[in-house]
């Protein structure tokens, strides 16, 4: 099964904004009492959305694509749970100062761009989104700028991340499982895989 | 020029490069439990795959059990419905799974390492952020997603992005009643919550050197605290005697051989880091958090700090935290009213932490109106705990001894806290909301710091409740 290529997300945005977003808050741990994905969408940042004026429960921002934040976004826990919420909610693309590395290989595995703009542009960038919420920002991957407003902003992002968006292995199976063989030959000279526990037949 | 050991690692597992850039490397031991599986394996199912190499994976159930007994089926049907995919996903994978009653069920990160089916020179994943934990015996082990999980079921395999390596000296001479939970909070206090990002973390120098191999646990449990998906020590004979005659290291036969490649895992003298820091640990007193992250800590003889000591936008991160902490800057943390202690999880919930915690509750009883909850880390831990007779210590002084799990480290089962509650919690998390309740408030210490709490019924220095050689 190939992933499908992502060359641009093109979409509102939501300007969440904040530093050290973890996952608890993304998608609190109660509701990691699944086991599927399906329905997360609905309980993403269940427990911010609370507070008044939170703009995943801002009627403007409903429908938006790209979730503009601050830095360190997705750190904490190794759920995935917190990307896949975010996806099911509509989120394509992530832009934010930096990322925990464990939510960006999780994003990446869930087909969302993350990627990184400096901190004065964010500001920028999310005071303009208040302002007018329904204009369109572009993460353009292939050319690397965030377009808003006719402007174009330079994105940073791990070039391995963006390669597998654009080629469509973001969803990797498939890439690993064509090295078997190498797989193989590479376990048959690892030491400790030969090592026997106690009473191990030989 | 010498190797370090992250690089030996790495270049050994690597299967090959990808058209990405990224490496596919080979994943020696996977570790599952059963909140981040049950979707990898459904993935399996839709695409007509299976388990490539079911004696490299090792399952457990910790985060829904029920800490004071296990009846099925669970009340929570949800928590039943996860218990019941991990037997049968497990079962028909071929992969053996260690459930409670077995003897040697746990928290995954407790479990593996006392059963010796951590071993250094491994790469080791888990979909759990806190499989830090393992480098502690010299692995190259980090958390990942369900859909790695997924990968590593089905090729035993990750694309994964080399990390730099960071090597943290620390020095001086520990004072009482500092631990390891102390060391690792200071280094996340100085190097920030986000410092690790991008790095492999090797702690080393003389204050790891004479660390026991549960309180390099406890370091390397943290190190994803620090942003430090990858963190480690490099192993040494006292590695080597910890694993000796544990049911999954190496037999007789094996482990002279094995302890010979061991000794070759480890960073070379004069091996090149791509960075380096070094600490003193000489001047450090327990350590509590008065924040939401784990990096807002301060030793307890210090001040919660005032907003305007920061810079950008920390300040106003530390202004909500307080608010939401309800700490005063300016003040100590000591007397503040505690309603919760939790003593346990991957972080402190070992033999050493419950001996020492046991230390301070011989010294009084828990104060009227507190709640304390021990949970041992694992079912291992819990049959040595009573070998020793601490079940009786904490029960005769007013805590609970429950049965082992997760328990209120993030609260997926009955265990949890109420709207306002404060709990000193020896965790590794003070999110908010982490405990159950979203205005739950949690202050991270030490399992003696956190007995103290627990007696006082207030934040308390541990040193002058129970004298400094107790
Ligand atoms: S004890 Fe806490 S941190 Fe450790 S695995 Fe369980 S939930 Fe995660």
């Amino acid at each position: 099964m190939t992933a499908q290529s992502i060359q641009r997300v093109k979409g509102r945005a939501v300007p969440l904004g904040g530093d050290d977003i973890d996952t608890d808050r993304i998608i609190p741990a109660r509701f990691l009492l699944c086991t599927t994905f399906a329905g997360l969408g609905e309980h993403a940042f269940e427990d911010d959305r609370k507070a008044p004026g939170h703009p995943f429960s801002d009627p403007r921002y409903a429908g938006a694509k790209v979730l503009i934040t601050g830095r360190n976004f997705g750190c904490g826990s190794s759920r995935e749970h917190a990307p896949q919420a975010l996806k099911r909610r509509g989120i394509a693309a992530v832009i934010g100062e930096s990322f925990a590395e464990i939510f960006l290989d999780n994003a990446t595995s869930c087909g969302i761009a993350c990627v990184c703009l400096p901190r004065e542009l964010i500001e920028k960038l999310i005071g303009d989104v208040r302002q007018d919420p329904r204009a369109e920002l572009t993460v353009d991957l292939a050319a690397r700028a965030v377009g808003h407003r006719r402007r174009n902003y330079p994105l940073a992002m791990d070039e391995s991340v963006r390669q597998r968006l654009l080629d469509g292995t973001w969803d990797v199976l498939a890439v690993l499982q064509e090295a078997r063989d190498r797989t193989d030959a590479l376990a048959a000279r690892l030491p400790y895989l030969a090592f026997r526990r106690a009473g191990a037949p030989r | 020029m010498g190797m370090n050991l992250l690089a030996k690692v790495w270049d050994l597992h690597r299967v090959r490069d990808l058209p990405s850039g990224a490496t596919q490397l080979f994943i020696g031991l996977h570790l599952i439990h059963e909140v981040t599986s049950p979707q990898a394996f459904e993935e399996l199912r839709e695409r007509g795959l299976h388990v490539v190499r079911p004696e490299r994976t090792f399952a457990v159930i910790d985060h829904v059990v029920p800490t004071d007994g296990v009846r099925r089926p669970l009340a929570d049907p949800l928590a039943e419905e996860m218990f019941t995919a991990i037997e049968d996903n497990t079962a028909a994978g071929g992969i053996a799974f260690f459930g409670p009653g077995c003897g040697s069920q746990g928290v995954i990160h407790v479990a593996a390492p006392e059963l010796g089916v951590t071993q250094p020179g491994m790469t080791i994943a888990c979909g759990d952020s806190h499989t830090s934990t393992h480098g502690a015996l010299g692995a190259v082990a980090f958390g990942i997603g369900t859909s790695q999980v997924r990968d590593v079921l089905a090729t035993q395999c990750l694309a994964a992005r080399r990390p730099k390596v960071r090597r943290i000296v620390l020095t001086g001479e520990r004072g009482p009643w500092v631990a390891a939970k102390d060391v690792i909070l200071h280094v996340i206090r100085t190097l920030g919550v986000k410092g690790g990002v991008g790095f492999a973390y090797e702690l080393a120098g003389p204050v790891v050197e004479r660390m026991e191999i549960e309180e390099r646990l406890t370091l390397c449990n943290m190190g994803i605290e620090g942003g430090a998906r990858v963190t480690y020590c490099n192993p040494d004979e006292k590695t080597f005697a910890f694993l000796e005659g544990r049911p999954y290291a190496p037999g007789r036969d094996d482990f002279p051989a094995a302890v010979a490649w061991w000794r070759t895992m480890a960073s070379d003298p004069g091996a090149t880091f791509d960075d380096e820091v070094v600490l003193d640990v000489g001047n450090l007193g327990p350590m509590v958090t008065w924040g939401i992250t784990p990096g807002q800590a301060i030793g307890i003889d210090e001040a919660v700090p005032l907003p305007s000591s920061f810079h950008g936008p920390e300040r106003a991160q530390a202004e909500e935290a307080q608010a939401f902490m309800g700490v005063t800057p300016g003040t100590p943390l000591a007397g503040a009213k505690v309603n919760v202690v939790f003593i346990g999880s991957c972080t402190n919930g070992r033999m050493s932490d419950l001996r020492l915690a046991a230390r301070v509750a011989r010294c009084g009883r828990v104060a009227p109106g507190v709640r304390a909850l021990v949970v041992p880390g694992s079912e291992r831990v819990a049959a040595q705990a009573e070998a020793e007779g601490l079940p009786d210590i904490f029960r005769a002084a007013g805590f609970q001894w429950r049965l082992p799990g997760c328990s209120m480290c993030l609260a997926m089962n009955p265990d949890r806290l109420q709207a306002g509650e404060l709990c000193v919690a020896t965790s590794n998390r003070n999110f908010k909301g982490r405990q159950g309740h979203p205005e739950g408030r949690t202050v991270l210490a030490s399992p003696a710091m956190a007995a103290a709490a627990a007696l006082a019924g207030e934040i308390v220095d541990v040193r002058t409740m129970v004298g400094a050689d107790a």
